[in-house]
């Protein structure tokens, strides 16, 4: 038995009804990779039983609370994991209907990879073509598309390869089939065939197993053509302790959310523009020469500059304009509508700022992706909204890039996040 | 430009962490750290260090001692703090007792729901708007949906279904006067990692989490420690008199409250041979030890909306 000392960390989404065999997926994916142990093991068997089954229903690993098996539906995102020796896996498991479009959202913002499942016996519905739009909008990179209960078509190649077919012709139409790297594959969850396990129902089918697929995607951020971007979120003055060679330490803390930094770089801490030179790299008390994109550091800089939590330091050869107007896809998160009159807080990065709405241009259906005009916004719409800020904020295109790309709405009178915004 | 690798899974899920926890710092006002002496909370002190050395932690640590903790993960507590140099403060549900805020059934009944009582009375003593804490998604099934940004209302009250929705790594630690958050750093960590990382990091233990000879008896199935002393010299767990008093090799995979934390038969004296049991053991760690877990499907669910971790 290996100790699994992964090397690398995925996090991927499951999109689908309960009908589609999601649960059983994930379960599946549990139970075959040795996640679960015997007493979780035991407690469904007794559940399958109680409920008169004759199997033990692996969908019930991810049963989650009470409010939930009483209403027989999920209600919100659970997260699962599982991990091989080579990967630790994170799941985001969200519930599938229509009016869960903010848990898909929500899922998808922390992921890499989709898989998307359709029931051989139905093909892609409208159900499909939500979630492949939506796992586009919320920029991931890979798609999976599971062709599930195989078992159900007598394993027949002709059926898979007319849904792939005419997921295909979908995906092209909307642009995903361009942009993402999109793979297919033939599965039976409830039996295992295609996912830890290849069996041998599905012979006519070359191509690698669910797991071979997840072990071999790209970890996020192997593009290192990104931009440094470091938004501070904390800034350490020691001045108080007794040691007075940390009287004159001030440390910059925060994660690198995209690109490199190394010692020696010249920055430019934005919005004010001021410029400098990186003295040094910290984790801890451990000194580094350089750090990557995800990584939780301290940096310190040649010059004593003013730099509050809030700004953004940047490579000086790569920086950006702030801006005080942005224009985002919305995905309205709250059951109370969108107020175009109201003020609202945009939090970005470790930023915050007041802002106004300016206009709604459309919003999206997402079923048949038909632009229609609106006055207000209710939960799960997705549209298109310009903002006007009170405050600069140092932005990129959400498409170039997820961090510095995304931003919360927040209705101050009660504190809640009530919009998901990716800017265009 | 050189491509490097990507991160370990440690190294993801310690950026995480001190991301999180730079969050909090950086939104709230009064937060705290609360820090029992086990094992998920030293992990999280060890991330503290590397999110805010060589500054002081920007919160003091916060122990609800429910009377019934062993000995050695009390001292073991308080060595540590000091060590740190941080402030450690101790409000304890013996106090809530005397208060009459806590009514016992029966004098040896399980504390650790106890706890959420004495815990909210602390947060009003002090006026803390945010809790750091170190449970996992991966314990219980009422936790897989928990914010890693939790929010509680005055009472210290968990809805399930008025959580806010949490994007990116976007968190949002915004209350009014009197709510508060929980914020759980390593909420995407498996007892796996924590050992993984309590072996990369060299961190000490509490010497109970290695096998030890420990007096036990079996009961309802489980093995159950008696004759344990505590701080005041008395003794707890008195064994019935139709039980018979074995002398076993265990350790324990959690520690909490005595009267409900369960051992487990174990050879593994040192971290690595605890990784190699995590790896190959065929019980979760809450099924084999938490007693008061099993009493029913939604015991998590219903403690947690009380306000109790």
């Amino acid at each position: 038995m290996t100790t699994q000392h992964n090397d690398s960390l995925l996090r991927f989404m499951t999109c689908g009804s309960v009908d589609d065999g999601k649960s059983t997926l994930i379960g599946r994916l549990l139970y075959d990779t040795k996640t679960i142990l015997t007493d979780t093991l035991s407690n469904i068997e007794r559940t399958s039983s109680k409920r008169g089954m004759d199997a033990v229903d692996l969908s019930l690993l991810t049963d989650g609370l009470q409010a939930e098996r009483e209403q027989g539906i999920t209600i919100d995102v659970a997260y699962r994991y599982f991990s091989t020796g080579t990967r630790k896996y994170i799941i985001a498991d969200a519930p599938g209907h229509e009016q869960y479009t903010r848990n898909m959202v929500t899922a998808a913002s922390t992921a890499n990879l989709a898989i998307i499942l359709i029931d051989a016996r139905r093909g892609v519905l409208t159900q499909t073509r939500r979630h492949s739009y939506l796992a586009h909008l919320v920029g991931l990179q890979h798609i999976v598309v599971a062709v599930n209960k195989m078992d159900l078509v007598d394993y027949d190649q002709a059926t898979y390869e007319k849904i792939k077919a005419d997921y295909l012709a979908f995906a092209t139409e909307i642009g995903l089939a361009q942009a993402r790297d999109i793979k297919f594959i033939p599965m039976s969850a409830l039996n295992g065939d295609m996912l830890v396990d290849r069996l041998d129902n599905l012979d006519w089918y070359q191509g690698e197993t669910l797991l071979e697929i997840l072990e071999q995607v790209p970890a996020a951020h192997s593009d290192p053509a990104e931009q440094f971007r470091f938004p501070v979120q904390f800034v350490c003055r020691p001045h108080d302790s007794a040691n007075p060679e940390l009287h004159d330490f001030r440390g910059f803390m925060g994660r690198v959310e995209s690109g490199e930094i190394a010692v020696g770089d010249a920055v430019t801490v934005l919005p004010n523009g001021y410029q400098s030179k990186v003295k040094a790299i910290q984790i801890g008390n451990d000194q580094l020469q350089s750090a990557q994109t995800e990584q939780s550091i301290t940096l310190l800089l040649e010059d004593e500059i003013d730099t509050s939590r809030g700004d953004m330091i940047v490579k000086t050869a790569e920086v950006i304009e702030p801006v005080k107007q942005i224009e985002a896809h919305v995905c309205w998160l709250s059951e109370t509508p969108l107020s175009p009159a109201r003020t609202y807080v945009v939090r970005h990065t470790s930023r915050e700022s007041k802002a106004k709405i300016g206009a709604i241009q459309y919003k999206v259906d997402v079923n048949t992706l038909e632009q229609q005009s609106t006055a207000d916004l209710k939960m799960n719409d997705i549209a298109r909204v310009s903002f006007k800020l009170a405050q600069p904020l140092m932005v990129d295109s959400y498409d170039k890039n997820r961090a510095t790309g995304a931003f919360i709405v927040i209705d101050e009178s009660t504190n809640n996040t009530v919009g998901a915004g990716m800017i265009v | 430009m050189t491509t490097k690798q990507p991160l370990s899974h440690l190294d993801w899920l310690e950026a995480e962490a001190i991301h999180i926890l730079r969050e909090v710092a950086g939104q709230c006002s009064n937060p705290v750290l609360l820090f029992s002496g086990g094992k998920d909370s030293l992990c999280i002190l060890r991330l503290a260090e590397k999110a805010f050395r060589p500054g002081r932690f920007p919160f003091p640590l916060l122990h609800i001692d429910t009377g019934h903790n062993y000995l050695e993960v009390v001292n073991f507590r308080d060595q540590r703090a000091a060590e740190l140099g941080e402030r450690l403060i101790v409000r304890s549900v013996e106090d809530s007792i005397k208060r009459g805020t806590v009514v016992l059934k029966s004098a040896d009944e399980p504390r650790n729901k106890h706890q959420s009582v004495t815990l909210l009375e602390a947060i009003e003593e002090f006026g803390f708007d945010c809790c750091i804490g170190g449970a996992r998604r991966d314990e219980e099934k009422a936790r897989a949906k928990e914010r890693i940004m939790s929010f509680r209302d005055e009472f210290g009250q968990w809805d399930p279904k008025n959580q806010r929705p949490e994007l990116w790594n976007l968190y949002n630690a915004r209350v009014h006067k009197g709510e508060n958050i929980r914020a759980f750093p390593i909420s995407n960590w498996t007892e796996m990692d924590v050992w993984q990382y309590i072996e990369r990091e060299k961190l000490e233990l509490p010497s109970i989490y290695f096998a030890h000879q420990r007096d036990v008896v079996m009961r309802n199935g489980s093995i159950f420690p008696v004759n344990v002393p505590l701080s005041d010299g008395s003794l707890i767990n008195q064994p019935k008199a139709a039980e018979e008093v074995i002398n076993m090799q265990v350790r324990f995979r959690t520690v909490g409250d005595i009267t409900c934390t369960a051992p487990v038969i174990s050879d593994a004296d040192d971290v690595s041979k605890i990784v190699i049991e995590t790896a190959t053991t065929t019980i979760t760690e809450r099924g084999a030890t938490r007693l008061d877990d099993q009493t029913s499907e939604a015991s998590m669910e219903q403690r947690k909306k009380e306000g109790y971790f």
